[in-house]
């Protein structure tokens, strides 16, 4: 049971059950749809920006622990950030999901995501909120899904 | 050994399932997804080795000897399904599945039939595969598709159908068990109340053949639907069944080979009846492996397959309503093969992986029938589906392990 006690850390199951910044921005200069036909996850985030920089966010929808967490601690590592930077987090998230990469050293909290690896199944579930994210900071019309 | 012998459940019935040998995160597999696909017995997986290595050749199309042996195995398959539906061997379409059964109706007898202002009506239980082929026939025609409601318990609402039948329905197409909740519909009212008012059915048996007998003539559908893998046998292999008089009335669906009587660039003339809906060189071995697998439960006996899967069914009702925070999604009087569920605190993605880890196979999410997800206001849910080589360990298993689940979530 050892990758599974990994993937539903206390960090993970806190974050699902009282996720950061949940809600909606009104008004707020961007936001996006992302949703896991799959699953069934949805998943709304708006954005308030400082120039190029997310000064503010938050998000809302219903969505399965691995999500809403992912999600809840996206929302924390990212304010302040500009696109490049929110860029270059992902990726290291991206890796350390996808067991690309073991070594979570700089991504602080988020490095909790290193649990997913061990169950491909779930990715898409962690990387949803960052894909949303980045649909949001393109001003995507379109909802963007996992498919 | 002689399916005659194998008793539902029984480990000599369950060591006729060659999957079940393996593991699973060295686990036992305990393999409750049966609603989404089949494990296949050890005499269909032969039947299809046989065909391959025996008489494999095209049908209906040399004069060879092997292709003679594939047309008389793959004609026989056919006579054999339709005996055991009650209906004859022209009325028995081969598809590669419900889905294509459902387009087939939708797109020939739809599109001659339904003009605009018309109506086709389905219910709020259906699986995708029968709400969007009528979706697309209907902004194709103008037309519109009306939706019989359900209650809480996941029922449809008493006397809706019948009061939504309209001289202006031209179809009514409705599932016998709901994929999502395991709800048992009365479809044979439903097709004698259609047919008193000149309406034809389509009923969706997808989730009904492999856990108690269909018969057509009882039934009084016009069109029925089902899919092989969901019945123990291969992939690729379906029903249509449609009543003679309207199979002959309906133009063809797909062009190509076998279909047709005579082509010319001028004119090309159909096949009779089901030909004329089998374009191309068909999935006969899938076909065979179906006419094997619908015996091969023939032999075990529907009788006591119903007895034991309503025993298990029941067994796992019990042991979830017991549980503090586990609630039923859908609680039908009638219910057949399906239990879904939702435990508080937990989302049902998150669920399935802890099963999936301790060797249990569900599925989790919207079952292809967000409808009805949206209408009981749940996103997904929990579904355990049962079969013929299901016992009580496997209901045992899959109560411990969301014992363990909430363990794992603090609850």
């Amino acid at each position: 049971m050892n990758e599974l006690d990994d993937l539903y850390q206390e960090m993970i199951l806190g974050h699902a059950r009282s996720p950061r910044n949940f809600g909606t921005l009104k008004p707020c200069d961007r936001s996006a749809n992302g949703h896991n036909p799959l699953c069934g996850d949805r998943i709304a985030v708006y954005l308030r920006m400082n120039g190029r920089a997310v000064s503010e966010i938050a998000f809302d929808g219903a969505g399965c622990a691995i999500c809403t967490a992912s999600a809840s601690l996206m929302t924390d590592a990212v304010k302040g950030l500009e696109r490049e930077a929110i860029d270059r987090v992902f990726e290291s998230v991206h890796n350390l999901a996808t067991g690309k990469s073991t070594d979570g050293g700089d991504l602080g909290k988020l490095a909790v995501f290193s649990g997913v690896s061990a169950f491909p199944m779930r990715v898409k579930c962690a990387t949803l909120p960052w894909h949303t994210l980045q649909a949001a900071l393109d001003s995507n019309a379109t909802p963007v899904t996992t498919e | 050994m002689s399916a005659t012998q194998l008793l539902p459940g029984s480990p000599e019935l369950r060591a006729e399932f060659p999957i079940l040998q393996r593991s699973v995160h060295k686990r036992p597999l305990v393999y409750l997804d049966n609603a989404a696909t089949s494990q296949k017995p050890r005499a269909v997986i032969a039947k299809l080795v046989e065909c391959y290595e025996q008489w494999n050749s095209n049908v209906h199309r040399g004069v060879h000897r092997l292709s003679e042996e594939a047309t008389e195995h793959y004609e026989g398959a056919r006579q054999r399904i339709a005996r055991h539906l009650g209906a004859n061997t022209a009325e028995i379409v081969f598809t590669r599945g419900a889905t294509e059964s459902i387009n087939l109706v939708a797109q020939s007898f739809g599109r001659a039939q339904v003009q605009a202002g018309d109506e086709v009506l389905v219910t709020a239980l259906e699986h995708h595969s029968n709400i969007v082929p009528w979706q697309i026939l209907c902004r194709e025609r103008g037309a519109k598709l009306k939706v019989v409601p359900i209650t809480d318990a996941g029922e449809l609402v008493e006397g809706a159908f019948a009061s939504m039948l309209t001289p202006r329905t031209r179809l009514a197409a409705f599932t016998w068990v709901s994929n999502a909740l395991g709800t048992v519909n009365p479809v044979g009212d439903m097709c004698a109340l259609a047919r008193a008012r000149g309406v034809t059915t389509l009923v969706d048996a997808c989730q009904a053949v492999q856990h108690f007998p269909v018969n057509v003539q009882t039934l009084g559908a016009d069109f029925l639907v089902f899919s092989g893998h969901k019945v123990y046998a291969p992939n690729g292999s379906g029903v249509l069944y449609g009543r003679r008089a309207l199979l002959e009335a309906m133009p063809p669906w797909q062009g190509g080979g076998d279909m047709i009587a005579s082509v010319t660039f001028e004119e090309s003339t159909w096949n009779h009846v089901p030909h004329k809906f089998e374009a191309g060189t068909p999935d006969y071995p899938a076909a065979v492996g179906l006419a094997c697998a619908l015996e091969w439960l023939n032999a075990i006996g529907f009788d006591a397959i119903a007895a034991h899967e309503q025993t298990l069914l029941a067994a796992t009702v019990e042991a979830l309503r017991s549980m503090a925070g586990v609630k039923l999604v859908g609680q039908p009087a009638q219910r057949s093969g399906v239990v879904s569920f939702a435990v508080d605190g937990i989302h049902p993605h998150d669920l399935a992986t802890v099963l999936d880890r301790m060797g249990v196979a569900v599925r989790a999410g919207h079952h292809c029938a967000q409808p009805v997800m949206d209408r009981l206001g749940v996103p997904a849910t929990t579904r355990a589906s049962f079969s013929v080589f299901n016992n009580m360990d496997d209901v045992n298993a899959l109560a411990q392990a969301v014992r363990e689940a909430k363990r794992l979530f603090g609850l």
